[in-house]
């Protein structure tokens, strides 16, 4: 029986349009997230001219009108008077001083070998997936700064010349740069982790102790710190004997870091729920043993951010050495300035633009691991 | 049996000492008392040894010895012949001068760049992105050589100038030129005319919120502020007679070559290391403020705004009533650190010779060789900064944390 329904009922499914063209695609990213009010494409606008007016004499300087290749100054200097561009020609002459400063060329294979093993320890370190992190981790924090010492120093054991000596005097560049860095991190590790248990702990000497040492520390600027520590330092030591400069300041940047790292390591201390340290003592272990093995290492696991950011800090603070006379990355470029062969208009533009991104590669590279092991470690619920 | 009660009951009685915590904690303590003193007396015996080989007279007696140089920027009267206590007190107070400008132009940028990281256009996003990673990412140092011998050494020359501001302001390789506020008997008045206002404006607000409270009714109180901070010393200083004018800054065109060029001493005049110095510290802790702000909004409970917007509170409003004064909250504490760290930061003005408190210090340094002292003048200045700081932060945390019911 068939019924003339008034109702017309579909048999088969409408096809599925596309979306307006004015809402999908890039037309309709750019009606979004460009042009959405008269305000925004103001904005837009304004936005783009400036970002233009920045980036365009960037390429131009950086790119375009850069020399590549020379022998010296005449390569960089302005044609018929008009503007130049990066003199890289410079900065590739001078690229080996600003890696290893003035260190003699026929050790910089020690040198060479150094940078070799730091990366080789780290790398593995820093990612999570990696197996054996207690070896690697004993590895990195104590092998390698002693077989670092010895081939940067050089080893003379009883008379015969393994490794000959190098002064620290000459060395420099990157080299000076990283050696601060990282000794004061590795150094600060241990000092800022007995700090901040000396800042949690009850008896009130300790405690007092150790919340006078780090506000003192986190109170002055580094530029005294490190001006202490190359002039009054030598006053406190016994007549005839002298420290070497770098680690005179290898001594006040560990102190520096120590007290921030003590807040650090305090903050991962205070967000380990008290059932473990209960659970802990419960299970008959001591202070230390409590620490070692329960407390501390979900404490430290917890601050690697933190401890990334200390060091992303203490890596641009290192530049404050050339104020006491040393040479880091920025010294050495400050002092290849003065060299005649390469004086050009250009060259302190090109020298600072290079320091800017190495600094920049460096720092931007571990923010931003800093942000995945924050991601990883992040357990909680986000809004 | 009862042996054994007794034997129980008795052990706690006969514990060794070596395990009782109490005394265990005690001899921790009086071992790194010990350590201390031993310390303190093996740096000071040294110490009192080295400045006696050295013939360095200890003490602050160097402080009302004449100077003898000079310096490119001083607040208060200086010359070459004032005391070397007095040359510290200059860098002192250019210290906190170059702070209180770059605080002022962080604050700013920072919030700016803060809210557009926020932004629904996705051109002011990415630029606000990478303004923030950009200036982080570097150091201070090259950022403030970047600004000093890069960007100040492209403006015209001493024998030239590039105005701006309807030839108001001035700007040349020894400076930012304006005009300068000449002062005339009579014109304290302004000034109490202003303090009147303020404190004015400051009773009324008392009384509307109260009144506000009460009633309901609002007032506006920031148009009265406003006429009320503006008007009343211009009031006052039409009917004192003016006694107060602008000097412009003297530009020599004419004359012999060497003449040529701004008139020294008169109008007013900013160096340009204090111009590099502060580009850099406001520019460098805007990046951070940024960040700081994004947080401090971001941690504001989108059920606010949700919330705000049911109550028929438009989207002005609900920022300024609702989110921001919670998200302040969250902002102020990080905020007030990272104002600490740009005052610590200004000490980077000794690379390029702005007369800060570490500059002026160290030339004292250099010349009567009075390192410790010197160096105790520093840390004891930045450490009370610092102090004070934390202090006024705890004094705003507790005013601001939430109560709970």
């Amino acid at each position: 029986m068939s019924t003339n329904s008034v109702f017309e009922v579909r048999t088969e499914e409408a096809p599925t349009l596309p979306a307006p063209v004015s809402t999908s695609g890039v037309i309709g990213w750019m009606r979004a997230n460009l042009f959405s009010s008269i305000g925004n494409t103001v904005l837009t606008v304004i936005g783009v001219l400036i970002a233009y007016s920045l980036i365009a004499p960037l390429i131009q300087f950086a790119l375009i009108d850069a020399v590549w290749t020379g022998d010296n100054r005449e390569a960089c200097l302005p044609q018929d008077g008009g503007h130049s561009g990066a003199c890289w020609a410079y900065v590739e002459a001078y690229f080996p001083q600003f890696i290893y400063g003035r260190y003699p060329t026929e050790e910089i294979w020690r040198v060479n070998i150094v940078y070799f093993l730091f990366a080789a320890l780290l790398v593995p370190l820093a990612m999570p997936s990696m197996p054996f992190k207690r070896t690697n981790a004993l590895l990195f924090l104590v092998a390698f700064p002693i077989v670092a010492y010895f081939l940067l120093t050089g080893l003379v054991i009883g008379g015969t010349v393994i490794l000959p000596i190098v002064e620290t005097a000459v060395w420099g560049g990157l080299l000076v740069t990283l050696v601060i860095a990282v000794t004061g991190i590795v150094a600060s590790l241990p000092l800022g982790i007995a700090l901040a248990l000396g800042r949690r702990s009850k008896m009130p000497v300790i405690k007092l102790v150790s919340i006078i040492f780090i506000e003192f520390w986190r109170g002055v600027p580094l530029i005294t710190v490190l001006f202490m520590s190359s002039v009054m330092l030598p006053l406190f030591l016994p007549e005839g004997v002298t420290f070497d400069k770098l680690l005179r300041v290898l001594i006040g940047v560990t102190l520096f870091s120590a007290a921030y790292m003590a807040e650090v390591v305090r903050g991962g201390l205070q967000a380990i729920p008290k059932g473990q340290y209960e659970g802990a003592m419960a299970l008959g272990l001591r202070f230390w043993p409590m620490m070692y093995l329960i407390i501390l290492p979900q404490a430290l696991k917890l601050v690697i951010p933190g401890i990334v950011n200390t060091f992303i800090g203490l890596f641009k603070d290192t530049t404050l050495v050339l104020i006491v006379g040393m040479f880091d990355l920025l010294g050495q470029i400050q002092s290849s300035f003065t060299d005649p062969t390469w004086s050009t208009p250009s060259q302190g533009h090109t020298g600072y633009l290079f320091a800017a991104i190495v600094f920049f590669v460096f720092c931007f590279g571990m923010s931003r691991y800093s942000i995945f092991m924050e991601k990883k470690l992040h357990t909680g619920h986000k809004r | 049996m009862a042996v054994m009660e007794q034997d129980s009951a008795q052990a706690p009685a006969r514990a060794s000492l070596v395990n009782d915590p109490k005394v265990r904690g005690l001899f921790y303590q009086v071992l790194l008392i010990g350590t201390l003193i031993f310390f303190g007396y093996f740096i000071v015996s040294n110490t009192i040894a080295n400045l006696e080989r050295q013939n360095i007279a200890s003490g602050w007696g160097f402080l009302d010895i004449s100077a003898g140089f000079g310096t490119s920027q001083a607040l208060v009267d200086y010359t070459e012949s004032s005391s070397y206590g007095r040359a510290i007190f200059v860098g002192f107070l250019n210290t906190l001068f170059v702070a209180v400008v770059g605080i002022f132009f962080a604050t700013i940028i920072g919030f700016i760049v803060g809210i557009a990281r926020l932004s629904n256009n996705w051109v002011v996003r990415q630029i606000s992105y990478w303004y923030v990673e950009l200036v982080r990412n570097v150091p201070l140092l090259l950022q403030i050589f970047f600004w000093y011998f890069a960007v100040l050494r492209a403006v015209p020359d001493k024998r030239d100038k590039w105005s701006f501001g309807f030839e108001n302001f001035h700007l040349n390789i020894t400076g930012l030129y304006g005009p300068k506020p000449v002062w005339e008997p009579g014109s304290a008045f302004i000034g109490y005319a202003l303090i009147i206002a303020i404190a004015a404006t400051f009773f009324i607000a008392k009384w509307a919120k109260k009144r506000q409270d009460a009633t309901g009714q609002q007032f506006p109180i920031f148009r009265t502020a406003l006429g009320l901070i503006i008007c009343l010393p211009v009031i006052t200083y039409l009917m004192t007679g003016m006694p107060m004018y602008l000097e412009h800054p003297n530009f020599v065109e004419e004359g012999p070559i060497l003449r040529r060029g701004f008139e020294l001493g008169v109008g007013a005049r900013l160096i340009p290391e204090f111009l590099a110095l502060t580009a850099a510290l406001a520019i460098y802790t805007a990046a951070f403020i940024a960040e700081i702000v994004r947080a401090g909004i971001q941690a504001v409970n989108h059920g606010q705004t949700e919330a705000a917007h049911a109550l028929g509170l438009r989207n002005s409003p609900t920022l300024r009533l609702v989110i921001i004064p919670q998200a302040m909250r969250v902002i102020i504490p990080p905020l007030t650190s990272q104002y600490l760290n740009l005052t610590k930061n200004s000490s980077l003005a000794v690379a390029i010779a702005y007369p800060d408190l570490v500059s002026m210090g160290g030339t004292v340094l250099n010349q009567t060789g009075q390192a410790i002292e010197i160096i105790a003048i520093w840390m004891a200045v930045y450490l009370s900064l610092s102090l004070i700081t934390s202090a006024f932060m705890n004094w705003y945390n507790q005013r601001m944390a939430l109560v709970e019911r």
